[in-house]
């Protein structure tokens, strides 16, 4: 059965994974945060605020602050880098592969500011194909969650899996939709909506508008199938697979580009285990820009109304 | 092994007092070994193994705080090999101080050994990091001595790094943070030999220019105005190495850099100074004239195998 989702209030990702850590570092002492001196904008700040002990400023230094994660996990700590995820991976790429994945150490990579709504920033802040480098890369566990309460457990996971991981997170509220009762499992797609015409397929806080755009459609009289995918790397192959199977037309949706991550991870699987008719809902292969965020979701075809038009789509074909 | 290996393996953790002739005995076989693995395995670098042989044995046989028994050793001396394309001398070193026998030398670059054309430190024990991608060593052991203050440790990190990979920003980002950290618990050697796997063209196409004003005070003046204690010696003179470090190790509140002048090639009088053989397999003949220069014609890798 699907999990209850429901919308009742809004948060910040960005709010949560610094409350959260302050959280954790109680049951777990080895956690140290690394900031690129952004603390106040992916607020690891608050973090700072309540563990000055375990806090780490890094300055505006990405590739050194890979390689001093990478020196402080081989003592035992859990380092969480928190910066731009722009910056975290792709200014500091051949750092994390060097020295965090292919050892294999324990660092927590935190991607802020991720997608397109990073706060009028544009085409340099807006982190379009993060997902595609770090699940490209060996041994990175890739999670991406959709709204608090999954970004809780998502970080009380990144603390008991022993092994490089990136979190991608983002800046603005968006939708509640899990309550207490969700269990986040590391590895393990949920299907949020059960349904036969059609399968909408998302990630992060997109889901919250996949959700949306299947309430349109179910108004419509089209039964939609919804899977949210948290973890994007290992992926949960079996769960696609059946929702291919029991519909037969999948719609990936993701605030990231078409090209390599949900959609191509989706697209490569099904075109494996089970061919299948799929519409990718995401950038276009384009960069960004600044913008208020409505207008920003709107020309860059993010807007639930978008994810039910591929929908639609796909069932003319 | 050979009876020297034998030694080796025996020696007490430090040689508290060093006999210089016999740590220059065994840089000329660790850089013996280098020429010999390298011919072995057909491929490899020899130009910077061989500028920093005499470093790697000063430290692993002298000032390194360390238990080959016990490569794990939580509260070992740390050292990292930010110039990985230089393995092949961390690896002759760490065999002539009986992490492994002499003889895995010859699987240099071969399927499945733990001797990476670059030190892999999932596969090696001994090995502190993974390298081989220049300028990022000196990051970790940041991190590493961090790390040991904030565990109230007093043991050392090591960086060896070469003064070409000193063009990567990365290593300007790290002796920015360290020194603004005040980490004493951390010194990086520069194995300063001018020479790089290219670089700029001299008078002909035969001769380079220094990527550098070749004065080491020019080096060093970079350094201390980031912040770092800084000494300069000549590399291949092994007990001003051992001095150096024992005054670097005694400094407080700046890491420090190490600015050894050295010779790319050194020890072998076609390779010495000569930018091809950063790089470059030798011939049969050129490996035995390496092995008479270096007077290890009789202590060779395989000898009595």
């Amino acid at each position: 059965m699907a999990i209850e989702a429901k919308q009742v209030s809004q948060e910040a990702l960005r709010v949560v994974f610094g409350e959260t850590l302050c959280e954790l570092a109680e049951q777990y002492p080895d956690i140290l945060v690394l900031d690129g001196d952004l603390g106040n904008s992916t607020r690891a700040d608050i973090f700072a605020e309540c563990r000055p002990d375990k806090f780490l400023q890094m300055g505006i230094a990405e590739q050194n602050m890979m390689g001093t994660a990478a020196g402080l996990a081989t003592l035992g700590f859990i380092p969480f880098i928190s910066t731009f995820a722009a910056f975290a991976v792709k200014r500091a790429a051949d750092q994390v592969r060097v020295v965090i994945a292919q050892p294999s150490l324990n660092v927590k990579i935190t991607g802020g500011y991720s997608g397109l709504l990073t706060g009028k920033t544009g085409k340099t802040h807006q982190s379009v194909e993060d997902i595609a480098v770090m699940r490209a890369m060996p041994h990175m566990t890739v999670v991406v969650p959709a709204d608090g309460p999954e970004l809780r457990q998502v970080l009380r996971a990144a603390c008991e899996h022993v092994g490089p991981m990136y979190i991608r997170l983002t800046r603005d509220p968006s939708p509640v939709i899990f309550d207490e009762s969700y269990n986040f499992v590391l590895g393990k797609a949920v299907v949020l909506r059960e349904g036969t015409d059609v399968a909408i397929i998302s990630t992060g806080v997109q889901t919250t508008r996949a959700l949306d755009a299947a309430d349109m459609l179910q108004l419509e009289g089209i039964s939609v199938y919804l899977l949210h995918v948290p973890t994007i790397k290992p992926l949960d192959e079996e769960a696609i697979v059946e929702a291919a199977v029991r519909t037969g037309r999948v719609v990936t949706a993701e605030d990231h580009s078409i090209i390599g991550g949900l959609g191509g991870a989706v697209a490569e699987t099904l075109s494996e285990r089970h061919p299948t008719l799929i519409k990718r809902v995401g950038w276009q292969d384009t960069f960004g820009e600044s913008g208020p965020d409505d207008a920003l979701l709107e020309k860059y075809g993010l807007t639930p109304r978008h994810v039910a038009h591929a929908a639609r789509e796909l069932l003319k074909r | 092994m050979d009876a020297k290996d034998t030694i080796a393996a025996e020696r007490p953790r430090k040689i508290e007092q060093p006999d210089p002739d016999e740590l220059a005995g065994l840089a000329a076989q660790v850089r013996a070994d280098c020429v010999s693995a390298v011919h072995h395995a057909q491929g490899g670098h020899l130009g910077g193994p061989l500028s920093c042989a005499d470093i790697l044995v000063a430290l692993y046989f002298r000032v390194l705080d360390i238990r080959p028994d016990e490569p794990d050793w939580p509260e070992r001396d740390r050292f990292i090999m930010s110039k990985g394309h230089s393995s092949i001398a961390l690896y002759s070193t760490l065999a002539a101080r009986g992490y492994f026998p002499r003889q895995e030398l010859l699987t240099f670059d071969a399927i499945d050994s733990p001797l990476q054309g670059h030190p892999d430190m999932t596969r090696l024990p001994g090995l502190d990091m993974s390298t081989g991608s220049l300028g990022q060593g000196l990051s970790p052991g940041l991190g590493m001595a961090l790390g040991a203050k904030l565990l109230g440790q007093d043991w050392h990190t090591w960086v060896l790094i070469g003064d070409g990979e000193c063009q990567e920003g990365q290593i300007w980002e790290a002796t920015f943070v360290a020194a603004r950290y005040k980490l004493d618990n951390l010194t990086a050697i520069l194995d300063f030999n001018r020479l790089q796997q290219y670089g700029w063209r001299g008078e002909t196409i035969k001769h380079r220019t220094p990527p550098w004003d070749p004065d080491p005070s020019v080096m060093e003046a970079k350094w201390r105005a980031f912040g770092w204690h800084t000494i300069q010696i000549d590399g291949h003179n092994i007990p001003q190495i051992i001095d150096a470090c024992d005054q670097a190790q005694a400094h407080k509140e700046q890491p420090t850099i190490i600015i050894a002048s050295t010779v790319k090639g050194k020890g072998v009088s076609f390779m010495s100074g000569a930018f091809e053989w950063h790089a470059k397999v030798p011939t049969p003949e050129e490996l035995e004239q390496a092995l008479v220069e270096l007077g290890q014609s009789e202590n060779r890798i395989d000898n009595g195998h």
